[in-house]
């Protein structure tokens, strides 16, 4: 075998030693039997995956967490699906610019967002810390849902509503009759993705966070700066495999990959 | 309302934005009868019957069914069906589903709507089919649901835009004959859309031929194939040769002709190849091109009067490329024209 022909394989194991690595490290350093973060792991436990469930501030934020990304996600789509609607259908003066718009916060750094949401609206309007979190991600959310569900209402052909007008359904009637079943694999993509994009988010949250209130993220960051225990790494671990067989169920009955 | 105007056109002007598709157009269309619009792309099919459906908004004049103006009646109200070229099935439901799929909203329901599906489904042969889904069926088959599907509406009028042009050649025929078929037995009046002359001649009651926005001529099949009345519908109908008349004589190349016997007061003069006479006649010509097509011959002529296009019998002898043919345009075939454009 020359170099050259090795050159490929090497490539594509350094790829995937980078991307998997750390996570590799992070699931072998939950199950050690040490008192601090460690790499390699000392010995072999499961108590810091045990500790994680008795550890009271994460339950919290965990539930706080759940709810801004069940939530948030819920509110984007209710939002995006009709706004993707009107962009996908209705040839509107300034339909570009409102792509670009709401896609945004995918663009912008989101200790920018964070900071412009906390500065602009959190202070003058004295938004209380739950609803500005909800809000934040609601907004963060929002551009993946209208991509997502663009992409799949650009793949479904709108003489079909017409079709469902012509035999008798109101122009509304023909959205939730036609429209609706047919992008409902990528409505629910677009629920997973904002879910995890919601989920994973730590520079909005932590801007807007406050006192009892916080996002498992930021929580775990707290944690870390008064405890350096694994504790930390089996959490993220547990929610590494919450997020794997989310988006493997997902690609399994959605073809998730389709649309993101 | 009268028997010959179910379905009228009055002034009807349609527009997108500031630029007219359509303007002007008066159409009377019987109960039962069954309509081709002819005529080449972007000459305002599509528009005028979406206006007729009433997917699209009338700028001025009047659409009347059945004694009602229906103008202003929205496109869930008028019982008019359109099948659409790519047949607009529902993706998500199934054959069965699909043609329910409006009698469900009239709200027929249990064995009514089941008997009413059934024998929908069976009028174009898809009786066994029920349960599969539009993706799993052929373009022909896709293409009865969507008729079964207007069908089971009973609506007044049936527009089809382009019904036949996404299936192949011999699926048209077929296609052609159940669409004649299908309007027979249930006395439907129908509208179709086609680009394809040969498919208006063979279904159509009458032809109407568009250019631009505006209506060229209404006859019937023979009226349009055999009398056109103006140069551009005999151009579209295959009159190859054709020339304008000025002070009664023909308009040629080379000068002003006169012929013998030529009807009076008409604006041009059109011969289809066919009806050319090779061999003998007071012109001359080379041949430049000539091309086989079975039971025919045709060959293109250089002549002091413009190319000149002629079919003969593939049974005559043929002529090679370069030979000069006498020939004649004889006046008493020609088909008069009343416009030239
Ligand atoms: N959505 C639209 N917006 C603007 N102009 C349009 C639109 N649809 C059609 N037109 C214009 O209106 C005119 C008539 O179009 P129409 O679609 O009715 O033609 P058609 O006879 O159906 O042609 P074809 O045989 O190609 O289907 C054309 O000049 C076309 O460019
Ligand atoms: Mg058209």
């Amino acid at each position: 075998m020359t170099l050259r022909s090795l050159f490929i394989p090497i490539t594509l194991l350094l790829v995937i030693a980078f991307l998997i690595g750390p996570f590799l490290i992070i699931v072998a350093a939950s199950f050690s039997a040490g008192e601090t973060l460690a790499f390699p792991p000392q010995g072999f436990s499961l108590r810091w995956i045990a500790k994680v469930f008795t550890v009271e501030s994460f339950r919290a934020s965990f539930g706080m967490s759940l709810f801004l990304a069940i939530g948030g996600t819920a509110a984007a789509l209710i939002l995006g699906i009709p706004a993707s609607y009107a962009l996908s259908r209705y040839k509107l003066p300034g339909a570009e610019i409102v792509r670009t718009v709401v896609s945004a916060p995918i663009i912008v750094p989101g200790i920018i967002v964070g900071l412009a949401l906390l500065r602009y609206i959190v202070v003058p309007f004295q938004v209380g810390i739950t609803l500005a979190l909800f809000l934040a991600h609601t907004a963060l959310v929002l551009p993946y849902a209208v991509r997502v569900v663009s992409a799949s209402l650009d793949n479904l052909r709108s003489d079909i509503e017409e079709a469902a007008v012509l035999l008798g359904s109101s122009r509304l009637g023909a959205f939730f009759r036609v429209v609706m079943p047919n992008i409902r694999g990528g409505i629910m993509s677009a629920f997973i993705l904002g879910f995890v994009t919601s989920f994973n988010q730590v520079p909005v949250s932590l801007f807007l966070s406050g006192p009892g209130v916080r996002t498992l993220p930021v929580d775990m960051i707290a944690y870390m700066e008064i405890v350096f225990d694994p504790s930390v790494a089996a959490l993220s671990s547990l929610l590494a495999f919450l997020s794997i067989g989310i988006v493997f169920v997902a690609e399994r009955f959605l073809g998730f990959s389709r649309y993101v | 309302m009268s028997d010959a105007s179910y379905l009228s056109l009055e002034k009807l002007t349609l527009a997108y934005g500031d630029s007219v598709a359509v303007a002007n157009l008066d159409l009377n269309i019987r109960k039962g009868e069954l309509i081709a619009l002819l005529g080449p792309s972007g000459c305002g099919k599509t528009t005028t019957m979406r206006a007729i459906a009433g997917l699209l908004a009338v700028k001025s004049g009047h659409v009347r069914l059945d004694g009602a103006d229906i103008t202003r009646v929205p496109a869930n109200k008028r019982a008019v069906g359109l099948m659409f070229q790519s047949y607009a099935l529902f993706p998500h439901l199934s054959v069965y589903e699909n043609v329910a799929f409006g009698l469900k909203l009239k709200g027929m329901r249990g064995p009514e709507l089941e008997t009413k599906v059934q024998s929908g489904l069976k009028s174009v042969g898809l009786s066994t089919f029920a349960n599969r889904k539009p993706a799993e069926l052929s373009g022909g088959q896709q293409q009865r649901v969507a008729l079964a599907r207007s069908m089971v509406m009973e609506p007044k009028v049936l527009l089809l835009d382009e019904p036949l042009s996404n299936l192949d050649a011999r699926l048209r025929l077929e296609m052609r004959t159940e669409l004649q078929r299908v309007q027979k037995e249930t006395g439907v009046t129908m509208i179709f859309v086609t680009h394809d002359q040969a498919e208006a001649l063979a279904l159509a009651d009458r032809i109407v031929v568009m250019k631009s926005g505006k209506i060229e001529q209404i006859g019937s099949p023979e009226d349009i194939y055999n009398r056109p009345t103006s140069s551009f519908v005999a151009d579209f109908v295959g009159f190859e040769n054709i020339f304008p008349l000025e002070n009664g004589k023909m308009k040629t190349s080379a000068g002003l002709i006169d012929l013998s016997g030529k009807p009076p007061s008409a604006a041009g003069l059109a011969w289809r190849p066919r009806m050319v006479s090779l061999g003998t006649g007071p012109f001359q010509g080379t041949v430049r091109g000539t091309s086989f097509a079975g039971d025919s011959r045709e060959y293109l002529l250089d002549t002091s009067l413009g190319p000149i296009k002629a079919e003969v019998e593939a049974s005559q002898p043929a002529h090679a490329l370069g030979a000069d043919l006498f020939f004649d345009l004889p006046p008493e075939k020609a088909a008069p024209l009343l416009r030239f454009v």
